[in-house]
């Protein structure tokens, strides 16, 4: 029989320590949809995912009861959709927007990503006007989730796309303003977008990609928490290995969920995203294990170091637990979202330059970060900009899904609700970046680039 | 199929009779148990073979935990395959 102490624990950590699966994720290709009618097209579109999707929540439903481990979201991935409306116009991306917004109802899912576009080195027609659509698609939805890929190391960054990004978070966020910007809150713009990421707001089905799959999205700070906590005062040698022998079996019940529900859904298992997700909830946060790691808040002095040390054993640990790894896999660090960092930002001890250091041993970026609601346009791209750098420059991704809330101001709270959580509006930097971001044009790719 | 049942809470008098009942109802048959009281927490583990339920695993998990529940006892029936794969290589 399995050893009694194993047991316990895998109960106790479901129990006790919020361990679940925090997303399984179908990507469903809508290559085969595209039509020069769009009434067409929006049938096709509406039918492909209906269709491929039926199951899904169901199969998760079965799968929550058959290992006794919550599946908290069951979220679909398209292919970004400004390839598959390449020819309308941006009304026309808002009705789609509407169609997969009553796709994602009929099916029971959580949220659907692939409102997206890839712009890292200029905008085909479909781009621009899907970009041009965001703020109204994200207003008249609740469901739908919207990435746009500005730069990668490859390509450099896109800076026309960066100046343009923080006028549209500035438009989204004022047709929302009567629920604190939340389309912001569904709106990330990145450097070198994965394409198998089941994640939102960023998850895209990638071109590269089958015509279904599943991937998956593991969570467990709760559970790497408490074992840095019953480590107690050893060595950073002792608390990497806690890491990663934590991550191991965090990322093996990922494996289990991913394999079976791709095996009965009939779809191919893509891959498992190790990153650890926290939530609002109290001991689902990944600040507490910074903390735990004997930071007195996070946002202190050795805060970098301490997430580096967790994200590096998090990889570590999990990479020998599944035969497949891939999206974003590193610990996030929402602001909204966990609790700690929600603390350590009303305290004043987490700042936004602190959280960009952090950004760069990390997944996945600048994330769910509330700013005053008069934030220039600008001053947002600069933040992108700055954000966006890290991830050209060190060949990694990186992110920015700020919510400038509109009528609120420092001292001021926002509230998103759910998963999203709540967070304090954070200070900006008050010196203006305009006329850098107005240049235009783009920023060479790096040196490094040039591999071949 | 089998299937690993996990009983804890306060110890008291019929825990594992009241389980094993419950088991035998649905045509769970238990192959394995053991069952360990530290101070005054109970924790009983049972391996079950599921080839002859007489229900789905569903209902069975689901009338599992609400016995439980009326018994002031937290009952989790989970596919073992789950303490496999964390703990096993």
């Amino acid at each position: 029989m399995i050893n009694v102490h194993d047991i316990l624990e895998t109960v106790d950590m479901i129990r006790e320590k919020n361990l679940d699966i925090r997303t399984v994720t179908m990507g469903i290709s809508l290559f085969d949809c595209i039509s020069d009618d769009k009434d067409r097209l929006k049938v096709k579109i509406f039918d492909k995912v209906t269709r491929s999707a039926k199951n899904l929540v169901s199969v998760c439903e079965e799968l929550e009861k058959m290992y006794g481990i919550p599946i908290v979201n069951k979220r679909i991935s398209i292919t970004p959709l400004s390839y598959i409306g390449a020819g309308l116009s941006p009304e026309g991306f808002v009705e789609l927007a509407e169609v997969l917004e009553a796709a994602a109802e009929e099916l029971g899912v959580n949220f659907i990503g692939g409102f997206s576009a890839h712009v890292q080195k200029g905008e085909i027609l479909g781009a621009k006007n899907l970009i041009e659509a965001i703020p109204e698609a994200l207003a008249r939805t609740n469901r739908i989730c919207s990435s746009i890929n500005v730069a990668t190391t490859k390509a450099g960054i896109n800076m026309d796309a960066v100046a343009r990004m923080g006028e549209i978070i500035k438009k989204t966020a004022t047709l929302t303003a009567d629920r604190d910007s939340i389309g912001c809150a569904k709106l990330v713009v990145f450097a070198n977008i994965p394409e198998d990421n089941p994640f939102m707001a960023g998850a895209v089905h990638g071109i590269g990609e089958p015509d279904t799959v599943i991937n998956v999205g593991v969570s467990g700070p709760g559970v790497v928490a408490a074992a840095i906590k019953e480590a107690g005062d050893c060595d950073f040698s002792v608390l990497a290995e806690t890491v990663k022998r934590i991550a191991f079996k965090i990322t093996r019940v990922g494996q289990l969920i991913a394999s079976e529900a791709s095996k009965r859904l009939g779809t191919p298992y893509g891959i498992v995203d190790l990153s650890l997700a926290p939530t609002p909830a109290a001991g689902d946060s990944v600040a507490e294990i910074l903390e735990n790691m004997g930071l007195e808040m996070t946002g202190a002095h050795g805060t970098t170091a301490a997430l580096a040390l967790l994200n590096d054993a998090v990889k570590k640990g999990g990479v020998m637990a599944s035969n497949h790894v891939g999206g974003l896999s590193g610990a996030f660090i929402p602001v909204s979202e966990d609790r700690g960092m929600i603390a350590a930002a009303t305290d004043g001890a987490l700042t936004l330059d602190k959280l960009e250091a952090m950004t760069a041993v990390c997944s996945v970026g600048l994330d769910m970060i509330a700013i005053p609601g008069d934030t220039p346009a600008s001053t947002i791209s600069g933040i992108i900009a700055d954000e966006i750098s890290i991830g050209v420059v060190n060949n990694k991704t990186t992110a920015v899904r700020v919510i400038p809330v509109v009528g609120k101001d420092v001292g001021d709270s926002a509230e998103f609700g759910g998963l999203l959580g709540y967070a304090p509006i954070m200070p900006v930097k008050q010196k203006s970046c305009e006329a850098f971001i107005k240049r235009g044009g783009r920023i060479p790719a790096p040196i490094h680039s040039l591999k071949n | 199929m089998k299937a690993v049942v996990t009983v804890t809470g306060k110890d008291k008098v019929g825990i594992i009779a009241m389980a094993s009942r419950e088991c035998a109802r649905f045509g769970a048959n238990i192959i394995d148990i053991s069952q360990t009281v530290i101070r005054e927490y109970f924790a009983m583990i049972m391996l079950v073979e599921l080839e002859n339920l007489n229900c789905d695993f569903s209902s069975f998990a689901t009338a599992m935990k609400e016995a439980g529940e009326e018994n002031g006892v937290d009952i989790r029936v989970m596919h073992e395959d789950i303490f496999n794969t964390m703990h096993q290589i």
